[in-house]
């Protein structure tokens, strides 16, 4: 069983292919990690996997019905993106926005804040917060309504290392409860850390996608031995 | 410089002793602009938000024509109006020229195209901000309107305030549709005109007087209120 199956995918913007051809298919368990160089499309595929971008060719098809599917994800930006508004209302906005109780949206909010370490600040506006704050705000957000599917594009790129174990530790917890993860990083370490299996892009296609383990023992393309040995020079 | 020393004794005097028909005309005027701008401010800002979170045909255009409407010449628009509610124009039945319906029609023609502008301006922005976000929470069309609104409220305070400059502050459609009939049309503005063309600078100086701080009390009161309202957020 796949929760996702992408056909022949491409995303052009005037007669530039920034990705494709793109045929994968991501399944139910574990977390999917997105691995590929600055520029290489990783963004662009989670933003076209999520509905964000129009498909220039080919199809996204999920295991649920397409409007189901869009209500049962949620994505986590590159850079965050955070409501003029509190840090409580910038977490109960999803359970708001479908209409959940004040009262349970409120705990949600609470009980999240806690989680990510900022029950103390969920009255100040978020967009004063640190980087690192919001975008602990933004994963948080994103898991509050228990989604099926969650797209991360590099939520922890900007985080200390503390931050970004809280933030590790939440994501496999939802993993474990029925979340399906897919998420960018630049981190080898990290996705040495979370993922089962590995989708190495490179200029827009698909270059590798295995168990975490093959690809870090046996990489098949030239590209992703680079970007291996790249990370031990680092 | 004499006139202008009088005019100020003279409108402290007014303003002291409650001058009752001074107060009558003055709440005219607040009456007449404060309903035109409430009018306005429900097509507007809706109509505002709509214009951002959709895609459609003619939506460029419609834009484009609110911005040039802007600078629509409220003599003329006093005309058009004068014409569709004297008796033999098509709305002449209503029997409205002459009254204070009138003159808030005519400034809600006046008022409206200026703050959907700068409502859709700002909305603009907040939205090229919210656009993913909200996409991506799977939010509705009406929804969306309802969060670009609440979101960026202190610039639709800052729209109404110019809305309610604008209205108060102007004389030639009045002086058109409502006919400055004393207890019953007259207001700030076309008395000031009277008592000018009459010879009466002292008197119209009063009214002018009351007329800025009418303005500039709204004004206070209305950035006092975003102060408090947003606390330390810029
Ligand atoms: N709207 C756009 N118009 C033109 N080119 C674009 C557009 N969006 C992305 N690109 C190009 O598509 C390619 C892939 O971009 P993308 O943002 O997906 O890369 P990325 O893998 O997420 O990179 P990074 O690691 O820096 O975030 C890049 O070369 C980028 O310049
Ligand atoms: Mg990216």
């Amino acid at each position: 069983m796949f929760p996702l199956r992408v056909t022949d995918v491409e995303i052009n913007i005037k007669s530039k292919r920034l990705i494709g051809p793109i045929n994968l298919e991501i399944e139910q368990n574990g977390i999917s990690i997105l691995l590929g160089a600055n520029g290489s499309g990783k963004t662009t595929l989670l933003e076209a996997l999520h509905g964000l971008k129009k498909l220039s060719a080919g199809k996204v098809e999920w295991t649920i019905s397409h409007s189901l599917a869009a209500k049962e994800q949620a994505f986590v930006f590159q850079s965050p993106i955070m409501l003029r508004r509190t840090v409580a209302e910038n977490l109960a906005f999803p359970l708001k926005v479908r209409r959940l109780s004040k009262s349970t949206a409120t705990a949600e909010a609470m009980a999240w804040a806690k989680k990510i370490g900022l029950e103390n600040k969920i009255k100040q506006q978020a967009v004063l917060l640190s980087g690192g704050e919001m975008q602990a705000i933004a994963v948080a957000r994103a898991l509050i309504t228990k989604p099926k599917m969650l797209f991360l594009d590099e939520p922890t790129a900007s985080l200390d290392g503390a931050t970004k174990k809280t933030i590790e530790d939440i994501l496999i917890f939802a993993s474990r409860n029925g979340t399906k993860i897919v998420m960018s990083t630049h981190d080898l370490g990290q996705a040495k850390r979370l993922a089962k299996d590995i989708i190495f892009l490179h200029r827009g296609v698909v270059e590798a996608h295995c168990s975490k383990e093959k690809f870090l023992t046996e990489p098949t393309s030239k590209a992703a031995k680079q970007f291996l040995a790249g990370d031990i020079v680092l | 410089m004499n006139e202008i020393l009088q005019g100020l004794i003279q409108a402290f005097w007014l303003v002291l002793s409650f001058d009752s028909e001074l107060i009558t005309i003055s709440l005219r005027s607040l009456y007449v602009t404060v309903t035109a701008l409430v009018i306005s401010a429900l097509i507007a800002f809706p109509l505002a938000a709509f214009l951002v979170v959709t895609r459609f045909t003619f939506r460029r255009a419609i834009v484009v024509t609110l911005n040039a409407l802007m600078g629509l010449p409220p003599v003329v628009v006093g005309l058009i109006v004068y014409i569709l509610f004297s008796r033999s124009g098509p709305l002449g039945v209503l029997g409205l020229l002459y009254t204070t319906s009138a003159m808030i029609i005519a400034q809600v023609i006046i008022i409206t195209p200026l703050i959907t502008s700068i409502a859709h301006q700002s909305m603009q922005e907040l939205w090229s901000d919210y656009r993913n976000l909200l996409i991506s929470i799977n939010i509705s069309k009406m929804q969306r309107v309802g969060t670009l609104m609440w979101d960026s409220k202190r610039a639709l305070i800052t729209a109404c305030l110019a809305g309610f400059g604008r209205g108060i502050g102007e004389v030639g459609a009045i002086m058109i549709v409502g006919g400055n009939i004393d207890n019953a049309t007259r207001v700030l503005t076309t008395a000031i005109s009277l008592e000018t063309s009459r010879g009466d600078f002292a008197l119209a100086l009063a009214l002018g007087f009351v007329l800025i701080s009418l303005a500039m009390s709204v004004s206070f009161a209305t950035h006092w209120f975003g102060k408090t309202e947003r606390g330390d957020l810029r």
